[in-house]
């Protein structure tokens, strides 16, 4: 084992987990920035869900003013270390900037992350909560949108309360989002810059089970509901309560926290699915040492709603793709033995617009693996939904644009639950819009 | 194959690429290294009664990740003893012959020390003499240096006490810390300088260290006015050489100086009339090996353009050097946005709108914006602001009115009885 790992429950080195992309040294950050053109009205900005004014800030580290390109990421957008990291930025502020029309573009991604890594490095708070106004807020759910909502809210200084059913707040940054891109500790020092903002954090405390709906109504002039989404869909597919069968979030839960006592990563592995759960699963099955990964989709290629970089950092981790395969039956005895699929085929596009796939007649195989690993997206919470009596609409809250306002005119929303499952930027974006939305309610 | 070899008031080099005089040139082994990498002149730090350097001497100007686009420094004239530096002259010149070796020198502001001076250091077989007349600090306070080259009776007298005894050629080193540089320019030539080189550093704080309230460089808690040189001094140098080759009245040839970096810095300076350079900062950041490239450029440019020696280029921008009030007034060009090239970064906008003349108009639906040909006045700020080569082009608009410059505009108004203002 080399220098700097140590064992996993499992007996797996956990170097191999750390975060894949090196930080730039203040030299590279330096370097870069001075790449940057200061474009007029930056499209890189206008790209940014969270309006992180980024040509400013690029500015601001050019001339060694690193508290004060804090606070400009930070106050648009106060996850902006963990934005930082898992944003897709290449469809967002990195596809926008216009240096990249005739040159790499500017890594502005890894430039935010050198400037909140500084921020934390030398606890920088550069939010500050605003002077009370004596409202109080409750926020259920301690996720990215429930965090940013809870900063935003301390801001403009309301009394903010956040219950988090699990036992660390952060949601799918400290559970969810794999080490390689975004390890615990950071999601972890997010949490924390929000409770420096005051913010009461309760974790452990689930609304539904040990805090009732009514009794927050009673006791808060607003209640933010940023839940995010339950546990992964069933495959509905016979065998798949065998052992060596496992849901793509608890594995990489499970690698996030450093505990694999219970899962066991076999030899040959596939995984089901084709979003980026089941690109990031397949990655750290491989990193935990399984010999052959293969991802089964049931569409194409070109069908895969999992991000293209994430597809390419998968191959290049020797994860293997099939494509146009549907698993029919988990075979085995008490243990996986292997995954019987059928080829697919597919039909033209459905009223989602994606084409659905049919499967070949007479084409089903099995392919011998020991450890499935399922991938298929999270279902809404609708009991906890319901408890709270508000409306939904395909499993999805709903709420006003503008606002983020529910059907109850105290109860706010965002983020996963609302849209559905995104990513952290577009929760962030949703909760800033819903703290806006709150503030200007209870402050009438 | 071109000819680079210039003679500069009898002073002969196989290039016009020489070192001026500073660290660069203190030592037999610096200029042994610089021979063997291609100089073609070296003029040695200036030598005088050895002097007491402080620690630390140099400060530098950064823009952006650029380090040194300007440097400032308090050192001295050479901390070395006169018979040292000539021994290691005349040791050079034995190993170099075709190379020339120009000794700087400095002395009281007696004739009998400068001539003592002169005596001394010819033995040496040095090619010719360089008067620094221009250390714009330290020796200043004591009389000598710009203290001399600042006031032109000073200069006209020292030189002609030097001119008395010299066997070699004569270059007086001007200052740039005067209001006008032809008048020690013209001093020098009446004490019988026979050539000028220019400039030496200009007077300067390069900055404050903001933490302990103090210049830079700080030496044990104070520092002092320093001279400043390096890339930013190109433009103020380049102005007092050509100032200097269209002065009629003075007429001997210049070695330039300031901020020479690049083959292209070379060629300016010639073609603004200077008949040889001198490089020290840039050296002093890069090493002697930059002459590569600078010899390189400078034989690619003559043979691309067809010259057969360098000699041909001196000077040949001068004649276009005028003054404001002979330019075209009638001469209209007008921005033009390069839409295939341009990639919308809008930097254009908000420096037309700020502080050009507000012609730049943003478009919907697209981020190359438009110049509005009725307002832009053509002032260029846009093109220089611009960050892609060749995305804004400055189009030809006047549709070849006459020639009218300003000087005509005011007699045809004075004849008229008005008055321009
Ligand atoms: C595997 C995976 C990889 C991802 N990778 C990326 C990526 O690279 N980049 C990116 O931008 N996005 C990524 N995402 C998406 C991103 O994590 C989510 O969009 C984001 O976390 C949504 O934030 P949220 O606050 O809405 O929900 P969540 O993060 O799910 O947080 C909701 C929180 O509410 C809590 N909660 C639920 N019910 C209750 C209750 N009744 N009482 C109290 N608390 C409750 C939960 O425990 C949880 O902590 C990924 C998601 C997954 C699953
Ligand atoms: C550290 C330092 C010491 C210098 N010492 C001398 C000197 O002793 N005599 C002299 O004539 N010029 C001296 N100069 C001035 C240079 O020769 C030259 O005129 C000036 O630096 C401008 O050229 P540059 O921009 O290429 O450096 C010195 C310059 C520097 C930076
Ligand atoms: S040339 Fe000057 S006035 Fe014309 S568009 Fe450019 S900046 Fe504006």
């Amino acid at each position: 084992m080399s220098e700097g790992t140590s064992e996993l429950g499992g007996g797996v080195a956990v170097g191999r987990l750390n975060e894949v992309t090196p930080p730039f040294s203040s030299q590279a950050a330096l370097d870069e920035a001075a790449r940057c053109l200061y474009c007029f009205d930056a499209p890189c900005a206008q790209a940014c869900p969270a309006a992180v004014d980024v040509s400013a800030f690029i500015r601001k580290i050019t001339t060694g003013n690193l508290r004060g390109a804090a606070r400009v990421i930070l106050q648009a957008n106060p996850l902006g270390a963990s934005c930082a990291r898992v944003c897709p930025v290449d469809e967002l502020c990195e596809g926008a900037c216009v240096v990249g029309k005739t040159n790499r573009p500017v890594a502005i991604g890894r430039l935010q992350r050198s400037v909140t890594d500084w921020a934390a490095a030398n606890s920088k708070s550069v939010l500050r909560a605003g002077r009370p106004t004596g409202k109080r807020v409750a926020v259920i759910g301690g996720g990215p949108a429930g965090l940013t909502c809870a900063a935003e809210l301390a801001q403009l200084g309301h009394a903010v309360t956040v219950f988090e059913a699990r036992e660390k707040a952060g949601g799918l940054n400290t559970y969810g989002i794999v080490p390689l891109r975004l390890p615990l500790e950071n999601s972890l020092a997010e949490v924390e810059m929000v409770r420096g903002l005051g913010v009461a954090i309760r974790t452990g405390v689930a609304v539904g089970r040990d805090v009732q709906p009514e009794d927050l109504l009673r006791d808060y002039d607003a209640l933010f509901v940023a839940i995010g989404l339950g546990g992964g869909a069933h495959l509905g597919v016979p065998g798949e309560e065998l052992s060596g069968v496992y849901e793509a979030l608890d594995l990489i839960a499970a690698a996030k926290l450093g505990d694999l006592g219970h899962i066991r990563i076999g030899e040959r592995v596939a995984v089901v699915g084709g979003g980026n759960t089941a690109i990031d699963a397949a990655t750290v099955a491989r990193r935990l040492g399984a010999r052959e990964v293969t991802v089964v989709y049931r569409r194409g290629q070109e069908e895969m709603p999992a991000y293209k970089y994430e597809v390419d950092f998968a191959r290049g981790e020797g994860v293997n793709f099939q494509w146009l395969a549907a698993p029919v039956r988990i075979v085995g005895k008490g243990q996986v033995a292997g995954l019987e699929c059928v080829r697919t085929q597919l039909a033209a596009p459905d009223e989602s617009g994606r084409r659905r796939p049919q499967p070949v007649p007479s084409s089903k195989y099995v392919m011998a693996v020991d450890t499935v690993i399922k991938a298929l997206g999270q279902a809404p919470l609708a009991s906890t939904i319901a408890r709270l009596g508000l409306q939904v609409k395909g499993g999805r809250l709903e709420v006003d644009a503008e606002t983020g306002r529910t059907s109850q005119p105290r109860i706010f929303a965002g983020g996963d639950c609302v849209s559905g499952g995104g990513e952290v930027v577009f929760a962030v974006q949703q909760a800033k819009r819903a703290a806006r939305g709150i503030h200007a309610a209870i402050v009438a | 194959m071109v000819d680079l070899s210039v003679n500069l008031a009898g002073i002969k080099a196989p290039s016009p690429f020489w070192l001026s005089s500073g660290p660069v040139t203190n030592t037999a082994k610096q200029a042994d290294l610089a021979f063997a990498a291609g100089w073609g002149g070296f003029v040695w730090k200036t030598i005088g009664t050895p002097i007491i350097n402080v620690s630390s001497r140099l400060g530098g100007l950064n823009y952006g990740a650029r380090r040194l686009v300007g440097l400032n420094n308090i050192e001295l004239i050479s901390d070395r003893s006169i018979e040292d530096n000539v021994r290691e002259i005349a040791d050079i010149k034995r190993r170099w012959p075709q190379q020339a070796v120009v000794a700087s020198i400095m002395a009281e502001s007696k004739k009998e020390a400068w001539q003592e001076l002169v005596r001394q250091v010819e033995e040496s077989g040095c090619d010719g003499l360089e008067l620094n007349f221009s250390c714009p600090h330290g020796m200043h306070e004591r009389g000598m240096g710009a203290a001399v080259g600042q006031v032109p009776e000073y200069t006209e007298r020292t030189t002609d006490w030097v001119k008395s005894v010299a066997r070699t050629p004569v270059i007086v080193k001007l200052t740039p810390n005067i209001s006008d540089i032809r008048q020690p320019a013209r001093a020098a030539k009446a004490g019988g300088a026979d050539g000028v080189s220019l400039i030496n550093t200009i007077s300067s704080i390069i900055g404050v260290d903001l933490d302990r309230f103090e210049p830079i460089p700080s030496v044990n808690g104070r520092g002092t006015h320093g001279g400043y040189c390096g890339p930013a001094v190109k433009p103020i140098a380049l102005n007092m050489v050509a100032t200097l080759a269209q002065d009629e009245e003075f007429g001997l040839p210049i070695s330039g100086i300031g901020g020479i970096t690049t083959w292209r810095d070379v060629l300016e300076f010639m073609v603004m009339g200077a008949t040889s350079t001198q490089v020290h900062t840039a050296v002093m950041h890069w090493g002697f090996r930059i002459i590569e490239d600078m010899i390189d450029g400078v034989t690619n440019y003559l043979e691309d353009k067809g010259f057969h020696s360098i000699q041909e280029i001196i000077g040949k921008a001068v004649p276009s050097l005028t003054d404001w009030g002979k330019l075209d007034l009638n001469y209209q060009v007008r921005s033009q946005i390069v839409e295939a090239k341009c990639i919308g970064c809008q930097v254009c906008f908000a420096a037309c709108r700020d502080g050009g003349h507000d012609s730049i108009r943003l478009q919907t639906g697209t981020r190359v914006p438009m110049v509005d040909q009725e307002t832009c006045v053509g002032c260029n700020l846009c093109l220089l602001a611009c960050p892609v080569e060749g995305a804004i082009a400055m189009a030809r608009v006047d549709q070849g009115k006459p020639y009218m410059s300003w000087e005509q505009y005011v007699s045809a108004a004075g004849a008229q009885g008005c008055r321009g203002g």
